[in-house]
């Protein structure tokens, strides 16, 4: 077998594959983020308890009522978007007159009640959620092992992103939101009944925020503070790529991801640092973010 | 409350709007009659731009009585208005910068048929159709003023409110503006429109009502401009 720089293929193409998967959820979660802050100006502190939602609901939707994964990875983002609305049309709603601080201290205390309540009736120790029975096992590619579970959720996660680009780049809907991001209320002038776009808006990012955690279940433990692990890292991703930039958010996630793995790979104790380290240089070097305008 | 006079396409009474503490309209009255250009002339912060916003909905605060084809839009949201059949072109024209010049006139939705078509547009403005696929940010000022206008004829609106169209353009451009502003009269829309420039106006106006600190204190047919030149003057400051 080959050797590259020392460190054998198995291993490094192995810690990239686990980057590219950890990349998948991160862009997911950033793309939904951006959506949200670009349209609502909302910094949505609640997303990583939305993304534990989505795994939760599919694991009580399997134990509880036998239903597989799936129809989970459509009812899940469904169910959990629905709450979104609900706390859109609630709570958030009062607040976009005021500074973007206070709906970033609403989603932060609610993303802590959330959990708080599914630590209280699950514990913290975590669920397992098996592979769906299709996706089990997987290919020898040569130069390493590809699970087929983890084949399929860097696949769906590439179609979402890229589907939700294409939906807001070439489509009238996607002309109103990027508009709606810039002037909300000359699109409303116009006749769009933008109130109910954001409320939309926002059930579909919490939606995806879902979908990732559906898809997380069967490789992470489905647990309560799975969405808190995740939500810190993923806030690094949407500050390098730049606030409020579709594209960037899932470039910078995948390319973050492999980054990530490969650091695990040649000096594997920088490898929890090395994205706030990126984040770091990126703040100091271009504040907007890789992909973001300056304002 | 008297009864609306269906000649009148849009009725203002008593018209009151606040910003915020700041109470900017204290009681405009005026009209609009069907077909006519009518001005809302005054000086900087008399209080046009926000009877515009006003009548849009997008001032929300407010109090009177604005009556549209004699329904009342105190108490609606402005997407709302804009279904009844009026589009507003604002003074900072308001080109969305992600959407390219094409984007950018196919984004307001139709309200009413009747409304211009894409070619019919572009017939109108050759200019636009070149810059079709230019960013919304890459034009020129008046090139931007005819986008803004351009925008709002195929959503079917039959009431026109355009703030200042002429501000900070070349003359040859503004000229251009007062052929489209007499070209959209010809099709039978009815247009109000804001102005500090009475010269212009006079151009393309049926009439003007004059505002100052948030009424109206005085109005006058096209026909009467040439006598009431200094008293004009003295209302604008100018």
């Amino acid at each position: 077998m080959f050797e590259l720089i020392g460190i054998p293929p198995q291993a490094l193409f192995g810690q990239m594959l686990l980057g590219l998967i950890n990349g998948a959820f991160y862009a997911v979660l950033s793309l939904g983020l951006a959506l949200i802050f670009g349209l609502l100006n909302v910094i949505n502190f609640t997303h990583g308890a939305q993304y534990m939602l989505g795994a939760y609901v599919a694991w009580l939707l399997l134990n509880f009522l036998g239903i597989n994964y799936w129809l989970a990875l459509v009812l899940a983002p469904v169910v959990v978007g629905a709450f979104g609305i609900l706390l859109e049309r609630l709570m958030l709603r009062k607040l976009y007159h005021l500074d973007h601080l206070y709906g970033l201290l609403l989603t932060f205390g609610l993303a802590l009640i959330i959990e708080g309540v599914f630590r209280n009736l699950y514990g913290i120790s975590g669920q397992s959620y098996p592979v769906p029975p299709v996706l089990t096992g997987g290919y020898n590619l040569g130069f390493m092992f590809l699970p087929l579970y983890r084949g399929w959720v860097v696949f769906v996660s590439l179609v979402v992103c890229l589907g939700t680009w294409l939906v807001i780049e070439k489509t009238k809907l996607g002309s109103y939101l990027r508009a709606g991001t810039e002037n909300p209320t000359l699109v409303q002038a116009f006749g769009i009944n933008v109130p109910r776009m954001i409320t939309l808006t926002y059930g579909f990012g919490v939606g995806l925020a879902a979908l990732a955690g559906v898809l997380a279940a069967p490789i992470y433990q489905v647990k309560p503070t799975m969405g808190a692990d995740m939500i810190i890292v993923v806030f690094a991703v949407v500050v390098i790529g730049g606030m409020g930039s579709i594209m960037g958010s899932v470039v910078t996630g995948f390319m973050l991801g492999l980054l990530e793995g490969l650091t695990k790979v040649f000096y594997p104790e920088a490898s929890n640092t090395v994205i706030f380290v990126v984040m770091a240089v990126v703040l100091l070097i271009k504040p907007a973010g890789l992909f973001g305008k300056a304002s | 409350m008297p009864e609306s006079n269906p000649a009148l396409q849009l009725e203002v009474s008593d018209l009151h709007a606040h910003y915020g503490e700041s109470h900017i309209l204290h009681g405009m009255n005026f009209a609009v009659p069907k077909g006519e250009v009518v001005t809302l002339l005054g000086r900087n912060g008399a209080g046009k731009t926000t009877t515009m916003k006003a009548i849009m909905g997008i001032v929300q605060k407010r109090g009177g009585s604005i009556r549209f084809e004699g329904q009342e839009l105190v108490g609606l949201p402005s997407n709302r208005i804009a279904r009844l059949g009026l589009a507003y072109c604002p003074e900072e024209r308001g080109i969305f910068s992600s959407l390219n010049v094409t984007e950018n006139i196919l984004l307001p939705p139709a309200v009413k048929p009747g409304g211009m078509s894409l070619e019919e547009i572009h017939g109108l403005f050759p200019r636009l159709k070149e810059r079709g696929g230019s960013q919304g940010t890459k034009l020129s000022g008046g090139e931007a003023q005819m986008l803004a206008i351009a925008r709002i004829l195929r959503t079917g609106a039959s009431l026109l409110l355009l703030d200042e169209p002429t501000e900070g353009l070349a003359p040859l451009i503004v000229q251009q503006i007062g052929d489209i502003i007499r070209g959209l009269k010809g099709r039978g829309y009815t247009i109000l429109l804001v102005e500090q420039n009475f010269r212009f106006a006079a151009t393309v106006a049926d009439r003007h009502f004059v505002v100052e600190n948030g009424v109206v204190v005085d109005w006058l047919p096209n026909d009467q401009i040439e006598q009431s030149t200094e008293k004009l003057k003295r209302y604008l400051g100018v």
